[in-house]
């Protein structure tokens, strides 16, 4: 008979105590990652932003366009490599409900600038031919089913009108991290149409994005476009793609961070729950800890046997907890408005943490337990009742 | 006859709270080898507290005491278990059986402390479980047994690692006078066929009559 067993068998020596504990612990575990996989996918813009990437705006709001004759000075500032233009569409595509993004951007420049939306050279090729051909993330495509050579038709908010654009290629996303579910299609098929319907909006765009050969010169270049453009009727406010990205969770960060510590009072949590269990039950077992000294059992075999014990609960709480984890991150993401999260994946790191937690827990519940029954004397132990 | 046990001047004071309370007062006693000894006296008199320091589960205050010719009084904690494994057998009033363990893994318990193999632990425990007539309950669970068969597995798990000395403290205190009687039959049984020297704590009179030594304790005192 190993120790191994006596742990296992004492663990579940009253199944309903550890079984509401395990199932304890799995609904903690299982809402950490869930809050972590939320507070993650709200960042996944930030996390997904590239170093050697400066996004230049408008600097009153992001929400004024810049013009596009812009882009040619911005290309000549030392250390610039591509300067690619995008402009948020916004429209409707069948539903009011069916968000995700719509961009107008650049087909000769948008792939060097962003490498990470993988196609096939051909397609770039008829991207750049086909004014009114579209490139979507392959999430997208899923989505609503489309297939190269549908039509898509998009009912123009911000750019009045019906849109009409054939899917020419799908993207794929590098790694999980980067954005599947987008639109892209040419900005001068747009500023074609604004420039006979609405010619005072032509020739506009929403923001450069700036692909630079040293990341570490980011605050020099950005400085040099700003001050290009200081006092003129568009000035830009440049930045690292990173902090644009963080802008917009800026505005959210209180409800990101009260997440954020609600998952970690979580982990807060599990470890009440199961330090209550390992506390009654090294108390209820004073008695045998005292009889297994007696026979010659050792501080580091109680240490085991305790340690073991909450170690397992804790595991099985852990691993069933990150079981339900992906069917409920699943279903949390089928409940949300489609698109709300473009990225909304369950991270290594979410996984490693919350096991790892679960361990942590599952160790520093047995500490008092083990505390006691080592400072316990085999005689007092021995007159234990209970 | 050489001497199994030897108490020199032992004294035992217990600190509660703030009051020390003596339980044993300068006690001396020798017990030869394959002695079996009874320990007699009113509840408060010491026998537990003898018994416990005999069978180094509790440290002197004073004095020494010998078993087997070990100090045992100046061996440290880890020593102490070592030699508890191997040379002392425990049979308690309440058994103290480990609920979730079978018979066989119950008497198993001390010898997974030893080096001896898988096979050899099994032959041990067989053997033990025989000896005191429960190898068809060998795959029971405590709470399948009755309270004389939980104590013959306890004497099983005494005698499993085959110490020279048995300490029991009120083995037949929690039993009918059937079981009783039976338990009694196996330590005397245990005494004479396989000489080990038990020391025992009893308030029985006919448990002691099975005792070939019977020495009362009175107020920490040793009479006699």
């Amino acid at each position: 008979m190993k120790i191994f067993k006596i742990i296992f068998k004492n663990a579940f020596r009253h199944k309903l105590r550890v079984f509401l504990t395990i199932v304890g612990i799995s609904i903690a575990v299982m809402a950490f990652g869930l809050l972590r996989t939320v507070v993650t996918a709200w960042n996944a813009g930030v996390e997904a932003s590239s170093a050697n990437r400066l996004v230049v705006r408008q600097a009153v709001s992001f929400i004024f366009p810049l013009p596009y004759a812009d882009r040619e000075q911005i290309a000549k500032i030392p250390g610039v490599e591509v300067v690619s233009p995008f402009m948020w569409f916004g429209g409707v595509y069948l539903d009011k409900k069916n968000f995700f993004a719509r961009m107008a951007c650049d087909p000769e420049t948008v792939f060097d600038v962003y490498p990470e939306y993988l196609v096939d050279q051909s397609v770039k090729e008829t991207f750049k031919k086909e004014r009114n051909s579209c490139i979507i993330g392959e999430a997208l495509a899923k989505q609503f089913n489309l297939k190269l050579g549908d039509v898509m038709n998009i009912d123009g908010d911000i750019y009045p009108g019906k849109w009409q654009f054939t899917v020419r290629g799908i993207y794929k996303p590098r790694d999980k991290t980067v954005d599947a579910t987008q639109m892209l299609f040419d900005w001068k098929y747009v500023d074609e149409r604004m420039k006979q319907d609405s010619p005072e909006r032509a020739g506009m765009i929403g923001w450069y994005s700036v692909r630079i050969k040293d990341p570490a010169q980011s605050a020099t270049i950005s400085e040099r476009i700003d001050a290009l453009f200081k006092n003129s009727r568009a000035e830009t406010k440049t930045e690292t793609e990173r902090a644009f990205q963080q802008g917009f969770v800026a505005s959210s960060g209180a409800i990101i961070t009260a997440m954020n510590v609600m998952a970690f009072v979580i982990i807060g949590i599990i470890m009440l729950v199961l330090g209550n269990t390992m506390i009654m039950s090294a108390r209820e077992r004073t008695r045998e800890y005292a009889v297994l000294k007696t026979l010659g059992f050792q501080g580091g075999h109680l240490i085991a046997f305790i340690a073991g014990e909450s170690l397992i609960i804790s595991l099985m709480g852990g691993l069933l907890g990150l079981g339900i984890l992906f069917p409920f991150v699943a279903a949390f993401e089928a409940f949300m408005p489609k698109g709300f999260f473009p990225v909304f994946n369950i991270e290594n790191t979410t996984i490693i943490i919350a096991a790892s937690s679960a361990l942590a827990v599952g160790f520093a519940a047995s500490i008092f337990p083990i505390q006691r029954a080592l400072k316990t004397s085999i005689v007092n132990g021995l007159r234990h009742i209970g | 006859m050489a001497n199994a046990i030897t108490i020199e001047s032992v004294s035992k004071t217990y600190q509660r709270d703030k009051m020390s309370v003596p339980v044993l007062n300068n006690v001396s006693l020798e017990i030869p080898e394959g002695e079996f000894i009874a320990l007699m006296g009113p509840s408060g008199s010491g026998k537990t507290t003898l018994l416990n320091l005999i069978a180094g589960i509790d440290r002197p205050t004073k004095g020494r005491i010998l078993v087997g010719g070990t100090d045992i009084s100046t061996l440290s904690e880890t020593s102490l278990a070592k030699w508890r494994s191997s040379k002392v057998g425990f049979i308690f009033q309440f058994y103290n059986l480990i609920p979730v363990l079978t018979a066989f893994e119950n008497v198993e318990l001390p010898l997974t402390l030893t080096k001896l193999t898988k096979a050899e632990r099994k032959r041990q425990v067989e053997l033990a479980l025989q000896v005191v007539g429960l190898s068809d309950r060998m795959n029971h669970y405590p709470k399948q047994l009755s309270g004389g068969q939980e104590q013959r597995v306890a004497i099983a798990r005494a005698i499993a690692s085959d110490p020279s000395i048995i300490v029991a403290d009120e083995p037949t205190g929690d039993l009918d006078k059937k079981s009783a009687d039976e338990i009694m039959t196996l330590l005397t049984r245990l005494n004479k066929e396989f000489h080990k020297t038990i020391v025992m704590v009893t308030h029985d009179p006919s448990a002691a009559d099975r005792a070939t030594l019977v020495r009362h304790l009175e107020k920490g005192d040793l009479l006699g």
